[in-house]
């Protein structure tokens, strides 16, 4: 048996592996998939292993090499790294699935090479999720970043070099120009960058307080990744990505890493205490909830499924940012379980939007009427991603926002509950609209129709004539149905997360 | 076997120096390079051993023949200058190999056993300015070094005879340094009438009078020239482009970071900290050059339409980097200067290698060359995608490495505005480096030529170097380890705080 | 008025010095002919080379040959007559002594540093400092006819003989050789440099048939963008 201690390691070998095995099965398609599938299987042990470890109280930890002076490339699995790791790796193993349907539905060329990128990205979101210091969570961060553009630009067209070099300029931007200085800052101050329960800067309060602000601004900008305005425009851009990227890197690996990040940052550098007393975070938490309520404005004025799925996300990931800003124990609760609630929500939206695009090759918003009938499957799924994504009980969504409110009510902040109210409506517009319309409006009969290989005869008969369904491939709608099952299931299994989660709160 | 170690210091000297004459009366093309070749590794040997040994067990004196060291000449080695052996002859015994191909493509075969030899005297003098602990010593080898390299810029005629104007450019100006460096010189032998570094040191001691000043001012103008501080750097683009490949390579990796050595050297082993002047030519004379430096000769680099120029740009800024270090007169800060002294070199020598590849299968360095280049030439390619990476300071690179100290410097010596600067300069390089990165990898061809990979022989070395990149960006014992122990003893030496 | 005078007067050396230095300079900076340029930066090395020459050269001072002596054949003799030829003057080996190795007899090496330091202090005579050092060579000239014994190696305790070479040597006036000697490989370096730059000067003729700065950037120009840009810019204006 695999001590959890080895097993860190080995779930970032085990997807660099994976590559390996991708490279050299080149010529071999099938077993090239199946290398792939495998390796997320073994990930996923590896990682729940882990998991069940921190559960049980254990924090076990590897340390590679000192790196820059004292400064080494170490691991130590928390209850939040190590949650991120598990949605991390076993959504990975579910895209993977999905990858394989949409990629060949698709007929998308140099695939190797997209799983081969798809390996270093999971192995470089392992290692985000179990770094011990922030010197270990940057040389990660980076390689996530540099890993994933081959993927954003996958297409090679003019489009998505463009998208590209936005993506690429916002995230090495602000990683490089905000993010570092701030961790060698930190380093100057502490003299050290270890992640500590009750926070690094505790001790240092009188060195740190007064540029404790600057700090904050630095990591909440800096962490490009998070997506909070107005560092957002990479997000918008990456979403030239084949859908399995977006779904992928852009619901969980990359934006999780991000806010992932932020909230590590603030619980474990600064600590909730510090950030209390020096009211440090006071405008991050506003800039916050303006990003939420911009993002979702912006949100409904697009046509283009995912790009309204792509701002629906900055949406979304100022919740956490808020969390984490609040500096109150329910705050920072209230951001981790989004982490993980809104991870199996937005994959749920992007695969679905992906199997609308390989099923029925729609990508705007407005064709999606009465489409609910031909692929009742996704557009299920759909509605019950959307369902989560709002805050509608019984799905996981609902308890972050309830943990997030009940957070601002602790900070005397009434009016970020209000925030959170506006933003809920305004996702029922923007999201819950779409499966809506799908399911209960006429289709359109123009040409649009028999463009998405529909002919005059499929119309006229009713939804419920299952021999007429034209749904995409199986390998592309059953992921989404297992990831909307399990926002289902987290709704009902949120109390072992909560206390799971709980050593995060603890102020030692 | 003993004999051989107690003349081990002047061997890095003495074995190219002796080489180059001979390598003349050898016959031209495979064994004049193969002997010259030969002589670098072994002085590389030379050189790493010293490295070792003054790691291992302090700095070494050596006399030459035998006279004591006020009168007569000492080669004194401690790990500053230690380590500025092992990148010159590193990078030496790297870029040799190299050349082959590369020079029997540029330069008239005929040449040839001129071009080596050259190339040997020009590593003789750049390892006896580092070596030397005698100020006029300094001098001279910088004078060798320099002569040699003129003549091997201007080999680069060749291909483009605007060398030859560049490769006068270079001696003019070169030559107006190395003379204000002797003013310099004169002035403080004026003032201590001795020559030896270290007896220079104790004779300067509380003498902080005009004549000190004005050499100091001499010795820092003269310097500034040789490498390339911001305004003063105008033959280097001209120079580093123009010359042959193999020639940008080594001159790129080696020169200015000679010459920084030589600026370190005599800031802290020769006056020492308790100068007052030597606070204002920090905060007044190298920090602001090294900042417009950093960002002028960067956004410069980014409009250039050719590869080598835009490199040789990016040399001017990075150098900004090291002066930045120097300027902020703290030991972390000196640490980050040679630290990064020592990863420019790697990695600036890495990427004009991947040019030179370039050079070699299309007979340009022009931007447009390398479009679409990582199908045609993807080894190539992929070494210029890593060191240029590690020019912009991802992780994982030895730029990276150099950025953090810089960073800590900054904040450590109370200067985190700096440390903003520093940051958004090498954005700058993101911009530059980028460009080319985005030709290569997302543009297919432009034409449908056939186009072989470089050979082995340019290949192995090249990957050396880059493999070198990521070594060092990871276990940095060897680099940061020895910088932060030599800036200690320099700063202890020189009396700091 | 007289004194300032003095003052100028007496350090000639270095107004020529600074007059064949800005001279060069000009030279090299203004010239657009690569030969002349060439010239300049002779020039202005050879300000170089007197300053070094004026500096070891001292007032009544003879070449540095030791006269008388040499045929003693003591081992401290030896030692003293090398560490004489070495240095080759008194003086010199006053400037290079150890001063741990010279437990009696400081008083030299003190003056030397007084003589180092002792520049006026008033900003009025601040170009003085220039000729503090100067002056300490003048000093040290003179230390060793008053301190002729103190200053001799240490050697020259145990073996007489030696001191008396030593001693004899000391009565006469030498100038500083070493600076001569370093302006010799100076020269050489300066003749170097002045052929590859005539060869390159000739080489550029060959490639572009001039010499002349600019029509070498012209020719460039014309070269890499088909059109001239340093040619009647009122033309372009025009345009």
């Amino acid at each position: 048996m695999i001590s959890p201690g080895l097993a860190i390691p080995l779930s970032l070998a085990v997807p660099l592996a994976g590559f390996i095995a991708v490279w050299l099965l080149d010529k071999a398609p099938n077993l090239r998939e199946a290398a792939t599938l495998i390796t997320g299987a073994v990930l996923l042990a590896l990682t729940v292993m882990v998991f069940m470890a921190v559960g049980e109280g254990e924090r076990p930890g590897y340390v590679l090499f000192n790196v820059i002076g004292d400064l080494p490339i170490a691991f130590s699995a928390e209850p939040l790294g190590a949650m991120f790791a598990v949605i991390a790796s076993g959504l990975w193993l579910v895209n993977s699935i999905y990858s394989i349907g949409y990629m060949r539905g698709h007929h998308e060329k140099h695939q190797t090479r997209f799983y081969m990128c798809f390996a270093i990205a999971i192995a470089s979101a392992m290692g985000v999720a179990y770094a011990a210091n922030l010197f270990t969570l940057f040389v990660f961060y980076e390689v996530l970043t540099l890993s994933t553009f081959p993927l954003v630009t996958h297409k090679g067209d003019d489009a998505a070099r463009a998208g590209g070099r936005v993506y690429l300029g916002v995230l090495m931007g602000t990683s490089i120009g905000l993010f570092l200085p701030a961790i060698v800052w930190i380093y100057a101050i502490a003299g050290g960058a270890d992640f500590t329960p009750g926070g690094l800067l505790r001790t240092h309060v009188e060195d740190a307080g007064p540029v404790a602000w600057i700090l904050l601004g630095l990591f909440a900008f800096g962490v490009g990744k998070a997506a909070l305005m107005p560092a957002h425009p990479w997000l918008p851009n990456a979403m030239v990505a084949p859908t399995p990227v977006s779904a992928f890197l852009h619901a969980v690996a990359v934006v999780k890493a991000g806010v992932f990040s932020i909230l590590k940052i603030v619980v474990y550098i600064f600590g909730i205490d510090f950030l209390k007393e020096t009211g440090a975070a006071t405008p991050y938490m506003w800039i916050a909830a303006v990003s939420i309520l911009l993002a979702s404005a912006i949100a409904m004025h697009k046509d283009n499924l995912k790009a309204r799925l792509a701002y629906s996300t900055v949406s979304q990931l100022a919740y956490v940012t808020l969390g984490a800003m609040l500096a109150t124990q329910m705050g920072v609760m209230g951001g981790a379980m989004q982490i993980a609630a809104h991870a199996l929500g937005k994959m749920t939206l992007f695969m679905c939007a992906g199997a609308i695009m390989v099923g029925a090759h729609k990508t705007l918003v407005s064709e999606l009427r009465g489409l609910g009938r031909t692929m009742p499957v996704t557009f299920g799924a759909f509605f019950l991603g959307a369902m989560s994504i709002v805050g509608l009980p019984p799905l996981a969504g609902s308890w972050p926002k309830f943990f997030l409110m009940i957070g601002a009510a602790d900070a005397h902040e009434l009016a970020i509950i209000g925030v959170l109210i506006i933003s809920s409506i305004l996702n029922v517009v923007y999201l819950l609209s779409i499966p809506i319309q799908a399911f209960y409006m006429a289709p359109e009969t123009n040409e649009r129709g028999r463009a998405a290989g529909l002919n005059e005869g499929d119309e006229k008969r009713s939804g419920v004539d299952w021999g007429h369904l034209h749904e995409a491939p199986l390998l592309c709608v059953l992921p989404p149905v297992i990831t909307a099952v399990g926002a289902l299931l987290l709704f009902f299994f949120a109390d072992p997360l909560y206390q799971y989660l709980s050593p995060l709160m603890e102020a030692r | 076997m003993n004999a051989l170690m107690s003349q081990l210091p002047v061997l890095p000297i003495v074995m190219p120096f002796i080489a180059g004459a001979l390598t003349l009366l050898l016959p031209k093309g495979r064994p004049a390079w193969a002997w010259a070749t030969f002589f670098s590794w072994l002085t590389f040997a030379a050189c790493a051993t010293l490295l070792a040994t003054v790691a291992a067990s302090g700095s070494i004196s050596y006399h030459m023949g035998d006279w004591a060291p006020p009168i007569g000449i000492e080669y004194r080695i401690d790990l500053a200058n230690a380590l500025v052996l092992a990148l010159v002859s590193g990078v030496a015994a790297t870029v040799f190999p190299f050349a082959f191909e590369s020079v029997k493509s540029e330069v008239d075969e005929r040449q040839t056993p001129f071009f080596y030899a050259m190339m040997l005297i020009c590593l003789t003098g750049m390892l006896g300015v580092t070596i030397t602990g005698d100020a006029f010593n300094v001098f001279v080898f910088l004078e060798i070094s320099s002569l040699s390299t003129y003549a091997l810029v201007a080999m680069g005629a060749r291909a483009d005879r605007r060398a030859l104007t560049a490769a006068f450019n270079y001696l003019v100006m070169g030559t107006l340094g190395a003379t204000f460096f002797v003013i310099g010189l004169g002035l403080l032998y004026q003032a201590t009438g001795t020559l030896n570094m270290a007896d220079m040191h104790m004779k300067l001691v509380g003498h902080d009078n005009r004549v000190v000043e004005a050499g100091f001012a001499f010795i820092l103008v003269g310097m500034g020239l040789k490498l390339a501080m911001f305004p003063m750097h105008v033959w280097m683009p001209g120079a580093y482009g123009y010359a042959p490949s193999a020639v940008s390579a080594f001159i790129a990796a080696t020169a200015t970071k000679v010459a920084v050595y030589v600026l370190i050297r005599f800031f802290y082993s020769i006056f020492g900290a308790d100068f007052g002047f030597m606070q204002d030519a920090f905060h007044y004379v190298l920090m602001p050059l090294g900042i417009i430096g950093m960002f002028a000769a960067s956004l410069v680099a980014v409009f250039q339409s050719d590869v080598k120029r835009m490199l040789a740009y990016s040399s001017v800024g990075q150098i900004g980097y090291m002066l930045l270090g120097i300027s902020f007169g703290t030991k972390a800060g000196l640490t980050a200067s040679i630290v990064h002294l020592v990863n420019h070199g790697l990695m600036k020598g890495a990427l004009f290698m991947a040019v030179a590849c370039v050079v070699l299968r299309f007979g340009d360095h022009h931007c447009s060359t390398f479009t679409g280049l990582a199908r045609r030439m993807p080894f190539t390619a992929a070494a210029f995608l890593i060191s240029g990476l590690s020019l912009i300071g991802v992780p994982v690179t030895i730029g990276f490495v150099s950025k953090w100290y810089l960073l800590q410097a900054s904040f450590d010596a109370g200067f985190p505005w700096a440390a903003f600067l520093i940051v958004l300069s090498s954005l700058i390089a993101l911009l530059y480096i980028g460009r080319v990165i985005e030709l290569m990898f997302r543009e297919p061809p432009k034409d449908a030529a056939a186009v072989k990979e470089a050979p082995l022989s340019m290949l192995i070395p090249m990957w050396i170097l880059v493999a070198a990149n990521v070594y060092f960006g990871v276990r940095t014992e060897l680099t940061a380890g020895l910088a932060e122990r030599a800036a200690d003893a320099l700063m202890s030496a020189a009396g700091a705080r | 008025m007289t004194d300032a005078l003095q003052f100028v007067i007496d350090r000639y050396n270095y107004w020529i010095v600074i007059v064949l230095m800005m001279l060069g300079l000009y030279i090299v900076i203004s010239r657009g002919n690569l030969v002349k340029k060439i010239v300049g930066l002779n020039i202005f090395q050879t300000s170089v080379f007197i300053l070094y020459i004026s500096m070891g050269k001292i007032a009544g001072g003879t070449a540095p040959i030791i006269l008388g002596g040499h045929g003693d054949e003591g081992h401290g003799a030896e030692q003293a007559g090398h560490a004489a030829e070495t240095a080759q003057a008194a003086q010199a080996s006053a400037l290079h002594a150890d001063p741990s190795a010279m437990p009696d007899a400081p008083a030299a090496n003190d003056l030397a540093a007084a003589a180092a330091s002792s520049e006026p202090s008033t900003a009025g005579e601040a170009a003085g400092a220039l000729h503090a050092a100067p002056s300490a060579n003048d000093a040290l000239a003179a230390a060793p006819q008053a301190h002729g014994f103190d200053i001799a190696d240490p050697a020259a305790g145990s073996a007489p003989h030696a001191a008396d070479v030593v001693h004899q040597a000391a009565e006469i006036i030498y100038s500083n050789p070493l600076p001569h000697v370093l302006i010799l490989t100076a020269i050489v370096v300066g003749v170097a440099t002045t052929a590859v730059g005539l060869a390159l000067a000739v080489r550029i003729r060959e490639a572009y048939g001039t010499i002349e700065e600019d029509e070498l950037e012209a020719a460039d120009d014309i070269a890499e963008f088909g059109h001239d840009f340093s040619a009647e810019p009122q033309a372009g204006a025009g345009a």
